[in-house]
Order: structure tokens, then sequence, then C-alpha cells
């Protein structure tokens, strides 16, 4: 690739538009955000044209001296594992952006977080050297926070300041765990220290440096706990739902849709290649806790009356899944482990679709019945409201995996590669996958039939333009539904070159 | 004349103009005559920091002055820096220049109030460059009269209270140190009390034992060692602005400096025995300090108590006695100067001058954030590097400690990570003053964002703006670009001088 900065600029162009939102007077705040957006879309778009899927290695490397003296650099660098989050991410953030109404077009404040945490969650996506990485992604923390904070539902206090804690519980022992990694290899260079581990010299590395074995173990446990708190796995989720639940509704969209891939892009980058042997050994527990995160989430979903929340317990869901394949899957041989990992990649930027979605749905019920979500305060919207529906409709059957839909085709090559490695898991993720479909048609039975109750009978159909904001989501979901190698063609080489 | 000396001077030259100024129209000269003489010092700071030879081949040691003084017992004014000094004067000549900026408003007794804290600032210079114990001694003993008289006059609540134990504490310390100081020329007083001298030829081990305890006590002191850390956030509190941004941002320094400068080197061959101590108290200090953090409702008290957790990662880096750990202490020392200074300036001039109160509840009542917007941007920001986020300077400077505690005291690191997130916990209960209180509302409805401000108030003044600025622009310069601070803090560790202190651990480490 030619020496052109694309990443830097792909991580700076929304940094600029965000610093420029804030200081431009209030009413150009939304078409300059818009306009930052548009343009960090077209620079991914044109990093896609030129990437080389079949390659293995980084590709539009940027490597730059930054610190050397902790062993720190400037190293930026898109591979198949990257591409899809950071494609991800690029188009969603103007979906986030027209989903605002129409009276928040003047928060500047808001805009501008939202540019900021775009530009971080760009860059942990191609970050290559380990502090360069964690920079980006505790930076996501401040935006994300001020935006529940400042922004939120009425429980936004105690929701934004457990979702802060939590997660930085989670980053200082991601960060003390690595820093171990760093004084025996002496690098931060992430694919530095996948080579060491590939060939075995990290442990030792670890063991020899440290004086006991186990510290192996032990760095491996601090780096998962962070990265499980973030994603999260059973029982570090807790601050999940009320994080969702509270965010004003662009925002949740955003955090489901993207911040919360980090932690299974961390596990991807920092966790699967540079603990082979860790990970072998302790395969079977970590199935059990991806298993138990899988079915327990659906459970929950099931009892909820919330439905942003059923949403909530729905996207933990999905997460589980993939860290299901991730961990049952990951450093095998054959064809079908690479298989899993790239079901799993593909599950997940697919959730990034659908659950924004949903959750935007889900918003627009709240503001147009004065604040109310619970799944059973509605019903027989499709006789008032069938374009609201009907896209809506199509979305939940996205969710829960409807063949020809964008859902299908990542749980498909999931469980392929799952039946056979790990028939348990696959048996787990199943019925949690029944669950989840109990659930969301529930929703469907729920809100869209039966009578329709007096309060809803005014219950406005969607206005033009969030008319198109719908059909674009949804048209998404059907094309990728029916061409899941947009996306495919992509991950062929994702995962490959983790073992040097 | 070096740039050290100049800057030394231009502070007391600062404070003596100030003192004998005419009584009309002080208000406003003795302000300007601040400004002058401090931004005169950070210049000269500047200058040493750029003119500071980082080539390979360059002696560790630089702008070395040496004059006779006293010919029996050999006291000479010998100064000079080296990186580690370099970095520390940079942080007296930015610290300095913000506290004028924040006391732009003082007007009672200002040509004394601008004397004393010029005093602080040249004691501060001179600690920092002192390279004769017995000078070093002097100049840090000679901080502890202004100190006082700050806090005793321009303090607020409980400042009397505040102030003596302050005064005592720092007079205990002083002399535990003057004991160690005198154990020393016991010793060694025909040679003279140069330091580099003492280093590299040192008092025999069992000497090295008893002066060491006292030494490191004496001077931890003042640099917030648990347990006797409790002047601290009382002294802090009860201190005018300006105060105590020069007490948590230059005073506390002045003790960890002085164990990283004569302690450890002098009694280099002990530190196997009392490191583990040092980086446990350390520890401690990081734990108990948020902890009582998080209970305290005195806003000033919380930043108080913030400061010794933050000390606590200093002494924690020192006592790991490794290389990068040391370099991170080093980086805290300059980086907690800046964000402490931060924390109070925006606690004690933007909010407390302007409401009146410090306590959490009252104040957030009062909606400061919505009155003036600027405070809650600059208080999330120095929320932000107090709570060691990347970016801000303290989040390299507490990486390095933890790679030095990774390889000494690995389990250290448990109480540590908690520590960090207790302080992060604290952090964000204080800057919940700024961000309003919970306005129940129904459910989905967009909060109103034109919501009239309450409890009218002042505008952030242009002075407090731009010291803001220079304390976070600091700040982030050195979270971003930290190579150069590190490697100045690695040449020096590598010197003559100070390369005992990791030679004998890694001796022990074989």
């Amino acid at each position: 690739m030619n020496a052109f900065p694309l990443l830097s600029l792909l991580i700076a162009l929304p940094l600029a538009a965000s610093v420029w939102v804030a200081l431009l007077p209030a009413r150009a705040a939304r078409p300059v955000a818009l306009g930052g957006s548009l343009a960090t879309l077209a620079a991914a778009l044109f990093l896609v044209r030129f990437f080389d899927p079949t390659a293995t290695g980084l590709q539009a490397v940027e490597r730059l001296p930054w610190i050397p003296a902790l062993g720190a650099e400037f190293h930026l660098g898109i591979d198949g594992i990257g591409i899809g989050f950071v494609l991800l991410t690029a188009a969603l953030v103007p979906f986030v952006l027209f989903a605002f109404p129409a009276a928040w077009c003047r928060d500047r404040l808001t805009f501008s977080l939202v540019l900021a945490l775009e530009s971080m969650l760009l860059g942990a996506f191609v970050a290559q050297n380990f502090l360069l990485w964690f920079l980006c992604y505790e930076l996501t923390l401040i935006p994300a926070y001020l935006l529940i904070r400042l922004r939120g539902g009425p429980g936004r206090h105690p929701a934004s300041l457990q979702f802060l804690l939590t997660t930085q519980l989670g980053g200082v022992a991601l960060l003390i765990g690595f820093l171990a990694v760093q004084r025996a290899a002496g690098t931060f260079d992430l694919q530095e220290l996948a080579r060491m581990a590939g060939s075995g010299t990290l442990h030792a590395t670890l063991a020899a440096t440290f004086g006991f074995a186990g510290v192996g173990t032990l760095v491996f446990a601090l780096v998962f706990l962070g990265l499980a708190v973030k994603i999260p796995l059973l029982p570090l989720h807790t601050w999940l739902p009320p994080a969702y639940a509270e965010a004003p509704t662009p925002v949740t969209m955003l955090l489901t849709g993207a911040l919360s891939k980090l932690g299974l892009y961390g596990l991807l980058r920092l966790w699967v290649p540079l603990f082979p042997e860790e990970l072998a050994a302790f395969r079977p527990q970590l199935v059990l806790l991806a298993s138990v995160t899988v079915l327990a989430s659906a459970f929950t979903a099931l009892v909820q009356t919330d439905l942003k929340r059923v949403l909530a317990y729905s996207s933990i869901n999905h997460l589980g899944l993939c860290t299901l394949a991730i961990v049952a899957t990951a450093h095998g041989e054959s064809g079908a482990a690479r298989a899993g990992l790239q079901g799993a990649l593909l599950l997940a930027i697919n959730h990034g679709l659908t659950a924004p979605a949903l959750f935007w749905f889900v918003g627009l019920l709240e503001a147009r019945s004065g604040g109310v979500r619970g799944i059973g305060s509605f019903g027989g919207l499709r006789a008032v409201a069938p374009v609201f529906s009907g896209t809506m409709g199509i979305a939940l059957f996205a969710s829960l995996g409807l063949p020809g839909l964008n859902g299908f085709p990542g749980e498909l090559l999931l469980f392929s590669a799952l039946v056979p490695i790990s028939p348990w898991a696959a048996a787990a993720g199943l019925i949690g996958l029944l669950i989840t479909a109990v659930f969301l048609l529930r929703i469907v039975h729920r809100v869209f039939h039966g009578p329709v109750p007096a309060e809803h009978a005014g219950f406005a159909d969607l206005a033009p333009g969030e008319r198109r904001l719908a059909f674009a989501a949804v048209g998404g979901m059907v094309v990728l539904g029916l061409w899941p190698r947009l996306i495919t063609d992509l991950l062929v080489a994702a995962g490959k070159g983790w073992i040097g | 004349m070096t740039p050290p000396t100049l800057m030394l001077l231009s502070a007391l030259g600062g404070a003596i103009v100030s003192a004998l100024l005419p009584a009309r129209g002080a208000e406003r000269s003795a302000r300007v005559v601040a400004l002058v003489a401090s931004l005169a010092t950070l210049g000269c700071a500047l200058a040493a920091y750029v003119g500071f030879d980082r080539s390979a081949e360059a002696d560790a040691l630089q702008f070395v002055t040496e004059i006779a003084w006293i010919e029996t017992p050999r006291i000479r004014f010998l100064t000079g820096v080296d990186g580690i000094g370099v970095i520390l004067l940079l942080l007296t000549g930015i610290v300095g220049v913000a506290c004028v900026l924040f006391s732009w408003n003082v007007t009672h007794r200002p040509r004394a109030f601008f004397a004393w804290m010029l005093l602080v600032i040249a004691g501060a210079c001179g600690v920092f460059q002192s390279l004769d114990l017995v000078l070093l001694f002097l100049f840090y003993e000679a901080v502890i009269l202004p100190k006082y008289f700050l806090i005793a006059i321009w303090g607020s609540k409980d400042r009397e209270y505040g102030a003596m134990k302050l005064t005592l504490y720092s007079v205990a310390g002083g002399a535990l140190v003057l004991l160690g100081v005198i154990l020393i020329a016991w010793q060694k007083e025909a040679g003279g009390f140069s330091i580099p001298a003492l280093a590299g030829d040192r008092l025999p081990l069992a000497l090295q034992l008893w002066v060491f305890p006292l030494l490191c006590v004496g001077f931890g002191v003042l640099a917030g060692l648990w347990p006797l850390h409790t002047w601290a956030p009382t002294g802090h509190a009860a201190a005018p602005t300006a105060a105590s941004m020069l007490l948590a941002g230059l005073v506390m320094k002045l003790g960890s400096f002085g164990i990283l400068r004569v302690a450890m080197p002098l009694c280099a061959d002990a530190l196997p025995a009392f490191a583990p101590a040092l980086a446990g108290l350390g520890a401690a200090g990081i734990v108990a300090a948020a902890l009582v953090a998080l209970s305290r409702r005195d806003l000033k008290l919380v930043i108080g108590y913030s400061s010794v957790a933050h000390m606590g990662f200093v002494l924690l880096g020192l006592g790991t006695l490794d290389r990068i750990g040391i370099a991170g202490a080093v980086l805290q020392m300059f980086s907690h100067g800046l964000i402490a200074g931060l924390l109070f300036a925006v606690v004690g001039r933007m909010l407390y001058d302007r409401f009146h109160t410090r306590d959490l509840e009252a104040l957030g009542a009062l909606g400061p954030g919505r009155a003036l917007p600027a405070v809650t941007v600059i208080f999330a920001a120095a929320a932000a590097a107090s709570m060691g986020m990347p970016g801000f300077s303290g989040f390299i400077a507490e990486v390095s400690v933890l790679l030095g505690t990774w390889k000494r005291f690995p389990w250290l690191l448990l109480p540590v990570g908690f520590g960090i997130v207790v302080t992060a916990a604290f952090t964000v209960r204080a800057l919940q003053v700024v961000l309003g209180r919970t306005r129940p509302s129904a459910a989905g409805e967009t909060p109103d964002l034109r919501e009239p401000a309450p409890a009218p108030a002042e505008p952030i003044t242009l002075a407090e703006k731009l010291g803001a600025a220079l304390l976070l622009g600091t700040s982030v310069w050195a979270g971003i670009f930290p190579q150069d601070l590190l490697a100045l803090s690695l040449r020096a560790i590598e010197s003559p001088m100070l390369h005992g202190i990791v030679q004998t651990a890694e001796g022990l480490a074989r």
C-alpha cells in the first residue's frame, strides 16, 4: 500500500470534527458533525477498497517512534480482524447522528462527544501497540460516561457511575496484567508479542523474569478479566443493562453497535494470540463461562418487561455467543476452527447493524408514547403504524437469525464450526438461540398484534425522514443477508499469522 | 551566571521588590511584580530545560556553580542540576506562574502575600539545584516560615489549626533530617558536604542503617509518607488557593526529592533493607488516602487526600529501586505538581471564591456547572488527569511506577490496583458537583438544554483561563510526549551520583 497515512487520517478526521463542532456556533453543530462522520466513512470505504483480503499480516502500516523508554511505538495497521470493525464504526456513526431528534440538533456537546468517541474507537481498532491501543480503549470511557451522565434518562447518575467504575476496574486489571508482559518481553508491540507467543518464548520469558511458573496464567486471567467486563460476560455484566437503558437512544445505538465490540476485538488482538498454551489449558472452563453467559442472558431477557432491557440482555447474549465461538475454536488446526472465528466476526459485525436499529425503534416507541417502553404497554401497532411495525419486525427477525436476513450467515458459519469442535458448546448456544427467538417473537406478538390500547390509537407512523433511516437499515439487513460475501470476503485471512 | 541560579535570584528579587512596594496601589503593583518575577523564573527554567545537554558524552550534572562560603565546616554554595533537577525546576516555573495567575484576586495585604509566595518558589528552586547537603537543608527549612504565614494570614476555615499542624510536622521532619545530616557531618566533616562526593564515598554500612531511616522519614513527612501525612489534607484545606497549589505542587515534591537526592544515594548500601518498607508505605498511602477521600464531604479535603494518594505512587516508585520505577516516580512528581495545582485552583479559586462553600452537597445544589460551563470543562479534564486516564501525564507516570513494581514487589499490585479504582471513584464523586444533580423527570424526555442558570456567579476571568490552560496543556504535553522527560530521568539515574541506588538493588537481585 502507498505511504499515505490513511489510518491516521481515519482517527484524525472525527477528532478534528469533534473539536470543530465544539468551537463553532450551535447551529452549525449537526451539519459539521455529519460532514465529519461522512468524511470518515469515505476514508473507511477507501481503506476497504485498497484492502487486500487474502494477504496475511498488517496492511496500511504506519510506524513512528513514540516512547522508546517504555517500548511504546505509534504503530497502526489493519488486518482481517480489524477491517470489519472499522467499517462498522465508520458506517454506524452517520446513522447515529441522523437518529438524534430535531430538538437535539443544536447540542454541540453531544455531537462533539459522539465524534470523539468514534475517533477513539477507530484508534483502538487499528492500533498495533498495546499502549496506543489502551490509550484509545480507555479514552472511549470519558465521552461515553459524559454522554450517559449529562444526557441520559432519570436513572443516569447511578447508571453512568456503575458503567465508569466497573469498566475502570476491568481496565486496571487489564493494564496491570499487560505490564507484566512488557516487563518480561521489553516491548508493547502486539505483533512482536504474538510472534514470541507463537514460538513459545513469551511464556518462558514471563516465568523466567518473575521467577514463578504461574505468572503466565495470572496475566492471562487479568487480561481476560479486563476484557470480560467490557464484552460483558456473566457475572460482570451488571453495568450494561442500566447504561443502555438510561443513555439517550442514539448513544445506546453507538454503545451497542460499536463500543461493545471493543472487548471482543481485544480478545482477538491481545489475548488469543498471546496466550495459546493457557487458552488450551483453560478452554473447558472458558467455554462453560461463555455458555452460561449465553444461556443466562437469554433467560433473563425472557423475564424482562422493559423493552430496552430486553434488548440489552439480547446484546449480551449475542456477544456471549461470539465469545463462545472464539474460545471454543481459537488456535484450532482445522479449517472449521477458522470458520468459527469468521463466524464470530461476521455475527459481531451484523449485530452492529441490527442491535442499533432495534434500539432506535424502541426509542421511537418511547418518544411517541411519552416515555413508556414496557412490553405490555403496547398492542396492535400493526394496524395503526404499518411501516413502523413492518421495518421493526424485519429487524427483530434479523436479530433472531432468520435465513435471508443478516443475522443468519454468521450464525450458520459459527455453528457449523462449533458442532464438530465442541458439541456441548454448540448445544448451549442453540438453546440460547431458541430462547432468543422466543422473547423476540414475544415482542412481535405483544407490540404489533392484539387490540390497540386507547392511549396509542393515535400512534404516528414513521415520518418521511425516519422512514428513510428505517429503510436504509432494513435494506442493509437484507443485502447483507443475501450477499454475506460483502463482509466475508474481507475476513478470509482473519486469524492467519497468529502463530508466527 | 547559569539559568538555575538566575531562576533562584529572580524569585528572591521578586519577593524583595514585592515587599518593598509602596502601599498605594499595591493591589495592582504587587501582582504585576509577582507575575513578572514568576515569568522570569519560568523563562530561566525553560532555558535550563532547553539548554541542558542531552548528548551521550555530556556531564550528568550541568550548570554547576561553586562559590566558597564557610571554611570550617566546609560549606559551599554548590549548585547544579541533573535531568531530574531540570524537570523539577521546570515544574517550579510552571506552578509559580499558575499560582500568580490564580491569585490575581488577592486584595488582602497583597505585597506580603506575593512576597511570601515568591519565597516558597525561591526555596523550592534552591532545593532542586543544591548539590551541597547543608545548602539543600537550609533551602528546605527556609520554606517552612513563608508557608506558615500564607496559611495563617490568608487561609480559610481552621487556618490556625492547619497552619500550626503543618508547621509542627515540617519542623519535626526537618529535625530528623538535621539529625541525619549531623551524623554524616560527624563522619565526613573534613571532605565537605558535596552530595556527589558523599554518594561516591559512602558512610560505613552500620551508620547508613541509622542515617537512612532518619533522612527518609524526615523528608517523607513532607512527601506525605503514610502514616505521617495527616498535615497535608488539613493544611491544604485551610490554605488559600495559591498556597494549596504551592504545597501540593512544590512543597510535597521537596520531600520526595530529598529522599531521591540525599537519602537514597548517600545510603545506597542500606537501601535493600528499607526499600520494601518505603514501597509498602507508598502503597498503603495510595489505598488509605483514596478510601478516606471517598468518605469526605469537604471538596478541598477530598483533593488534599488525593494528593497523598498520588504521592504514594512517588514513594512506591522510589521504593522499587528500579530504573523505570524511579523514572516513573520523577514523572509522577512533575505530573502531580500540575494536576494537584489545577484541582486546587478549580476548587479553591473557581468554586469556593464564587460560591463560598466547599461542601459537596451544598455546592452541587448551587449548580456551579450550569452557571460556569468553563469550570465544568476544566474540572472534567483535571479529574480525568487525576484518575490516571491515558493522554495525561499521570498515566505514563503510573505505568512506569507499576512496571517497576512488577519487577520488585508484584504482590503490591493488588492493593495498588484497588487504590487506582478507588481514586477513580472519589474523583468522579467530586466531579458530580459540576455535572449537576439528577433531576427526576419523565422517562424519555429529552433534557432541556436551555434551563436557566442558577446562582449567578462572576464569570471565569482571563487569568484563570490562562493558568488552567498552562497546567492542563503541560500535563497533556507530558502525557503524549513523555519520552524526553523519561530519558532525562533515566540518564540521571545512570549518573555516578545516583547509580549506586540501582546498583545495590541489582546486586541484591543477583
